[in-house]
């Protein structure tokens, strides 16, 4: 049983960084995807996700598969994208999510552009599906940075941001931080879908900051349980998806998104907090 | 002229001056050439038909639409707490009631300094709304006459000299009203500046000493029992009839003329203005100064 478990990475060093690498996204994307759903803007990550592409493309295209210079390109597009949407946004009428669906869009089309450009087949599976078993230092190094400097600007944001959330109006009339505290928000969203890029590919990179986010939603309420469950949810899949990859031999971004995604299905079915199997009673209500 | 008279005048610092303050959108003028002063400590309602550019004046006012032209002077730059109509918020975020309370308090506590201290303050302003015992309760579970209680709680623990509040009683029971209103009065007493816009006459008549009356022009302003008046009402019920024919046919060199002094004072009702204009251009008719 501990060998099932633990074999792969008391064996191998490769696993083992991959586990690492996959412990500190679960440590900062989940938190992000917290407030990404409440804010609503859950499908904003997979759009933003798309946006990246074209900045991976570019250092793909200059340095070849090179973490830091894709990571530099992606990240570049990424806030790119996200400023540009977010000024559109606040100077004309158009709304955050058409905004930003146009610019997106664009920005896929020219990152599937270019990586046609030059490059096979294999080397565009590669950013689409991620290179989590080749983790090498400079890259983990990265992923611990993301997930420290995403903790601590979270933790500074914290109040600020959930009053963007509340009442963004109501902050305006107090404080200017409403917008700094935005584009800082929408700016820790690229870093972690960057970092997720790294492990699970673009494609899948909004997996483990969504999935375990919104699993939270059927296990606690309020903020203080919505966050630590999703980062639990978020160890326990990479956990589960890194082993059944070896044993089985999946590719393993999409097996630890598959197990975030099955750890979901559960909490929808079983969940104490709104689970469809609890409709299936009808508990006697209270006195008052 | 009218302006520079305004202009001219000392504003006592607590003060709000609106001088030749026009607002809108999209260039569209939906409060008109506003001229006047709201005293420091001024119960004032703001009264008039749908569309008469009350909510867009307390936008205005707190800074949430710019001028279009003219401009609002406060000086000592107290602070203003705003309670908007329909504000933006989402009450399916999951805050407690006193989380939302002590929101109240970021002037004073920004985004870190820790909220403990205060904790006696927000208990005491849930007190004073009757919602104590209600702290931890998240906002949706709250009912809309509770929801507004809570929101008079963030409004009291702001501790603003300057008090905006956009129909505050929607939607709302007679008792929550009656509360409210009693907090209003207190406020008052306290000699904080309260600009209300409502749409009970009655209410009005009985709470608010002070009124103006817009219909996107001002019609009147001053005590409310003269501003009230059914010539009044009248009169802005028309004025906002006739401004939307106007928009249909564009309303080009269809002169209003002007000629009243600013209210200052009150107990005046203007007459529109002097100079012919359409209401979708630019307002660069100088004001004969």
């Amino acid at each position: 049983m501990i060998d099932l478990l633990f074999g792969p990475f008391i064996e191998f060093g490769f696993m083992r960084r991959a586990l690492a690498g996959c412990f500190a996204l679960s440590l900062s994307a989940p938190p992000v995807g917290v407030f990404l759903m409440l804010r609503r803007m859950s499908l904003m990550s997979d759009a933003m996700s798309h946006a990246i592409l074209p900045g991976a493309a570019i250092g793909f295209l200059v340095a070849g598969l090179s973490l830091p210079a894709m990571t530099i390109g992606g990240l570049a597009a990424g806030l790119l994208v996200a400023l540009l949407a977010g000024i559109v946004t606040r100077t004309t009428s158009i709304k955050e999510d058409a905004s930003l669906a146009a610019f997106y869009l664009i920005s896929l089309a020219a990152g599937v552009l270019l990586v046609s450009l030059r490059g096979s087949q294999i080397d565009l599976l590669h950013i689409l599906f991620g290179t989590v078993l080749a983790l090498d230092d400079p890259a983990l190094m990265l992923l611990g940075g993301i997930a420290t400097v995403t903790l601590f600007a979270l933790a500074a944001l914290y109040r600020p941001l959930v009053m963007e959330c509340v009442d963004p109006l109501f902050l305006r009339t107090v404080s200017r931080a409403g917008g700094p505290v935005h584009y800082a928000f929408l700016g820790l969203v690229v870093m972690n879908l960057v970092g997720g890029f790294q492990a699970l590919g673009t494609l899948l990179a909004v997996g483990l900051m969504l999935l375990p986010a919104i699993t939270a939603r059927f296990w606690a309420t309020d903020l203080s349980g919505l966050i630590p469950i999703a980062m639990l949810v978020a160890i326990l899949s990479s956990f589960v998806g890194l082993t059944a990859s070896y044993r089985a031999d999946l590719p393993t971004g999409p097996s630890i998104v598959l197990a975030a995604g099955i750890l979901y299905l559960g909490s929808l079915l079983f969940g104490p907090r709104g689970g469809l199997v609890w409709r299936l009673f009808r508990p006697r209500h209270l006195e008052g | 002229m009218t302006h520079a008279l305004v202009g001219d005048a000392p504003v006592q610092p607590g003060a709000i001056a609106l001088r030749g303050l026009t607002l809108g959108y999209d260039r569209h003028p939906a409060v008109h050439h506003l001229d006047g002063i709201i005293p420091i400590g001024a119960l004032l309602a703001l009264v008039g038909p749908n569309g008469a550019g009350k909510s867009t004046l307390l936008k205005g006012i707190v800074g949430e639409i710019r001028c279009l032209d003219g401009r609002i002077d406060r000086p000592g730059a107290d602070s203003i707490a705003y309670l908007p109509q329909a504000g933006e918020i989402d009450r399916s975020f999951p805050l407690s009631v006193i989380d939302l309370v002590a929101m109240g308090r970021w002037r004073r506590l920004g985004a870190w300094r820790s909220a403990a201290p205060d904790h006696q303050t927000l208990l005491r302003a849930l007190s004073a709304v009757g919602l104590l015992g209600f702290e931890d309760r998240l906002i949706g579970t709250l009912s809309g006459g509770q929801f507004q209680r809570a929101l008079f709680a963030r409004l009291i623990v702001q501790d603003a000299r300057i008090i905006l509040l956009d129909e505050p009683f929607t939607g709302i029971d007679g008792r929550t009203t009656a509360d409210l209103i009693a907090l209003i009065r207190d406020w008052h007493a306290e000699g904080r500046t309260i600009v209300a816009a409502l749409h009970d006459m009655h209410q009005v008549r009985g709470h608010f000493p002070t009124t103006l009356l817009l219909a996107r022009e001002p019609v009147a302003w001053g005590d409310t029992e003269t501003v009230l008046t059914r010539e009044n009402l009248a009169r802005a019920q028309a004025l906002s009839e006739a401004w939307d024919e106007d928009a249909a046919i564009c309303g080009r060199g269809d002169g209003h003329h002007h000629g009243a002094p600013p209210f200052s004072d009150g107990h005046r009702h203007i007459h529109g203005h002097d100079h012919p204009h359409g209401h979708d251009h630019r307002h660069d008719h100088g004001h004969a100064a």
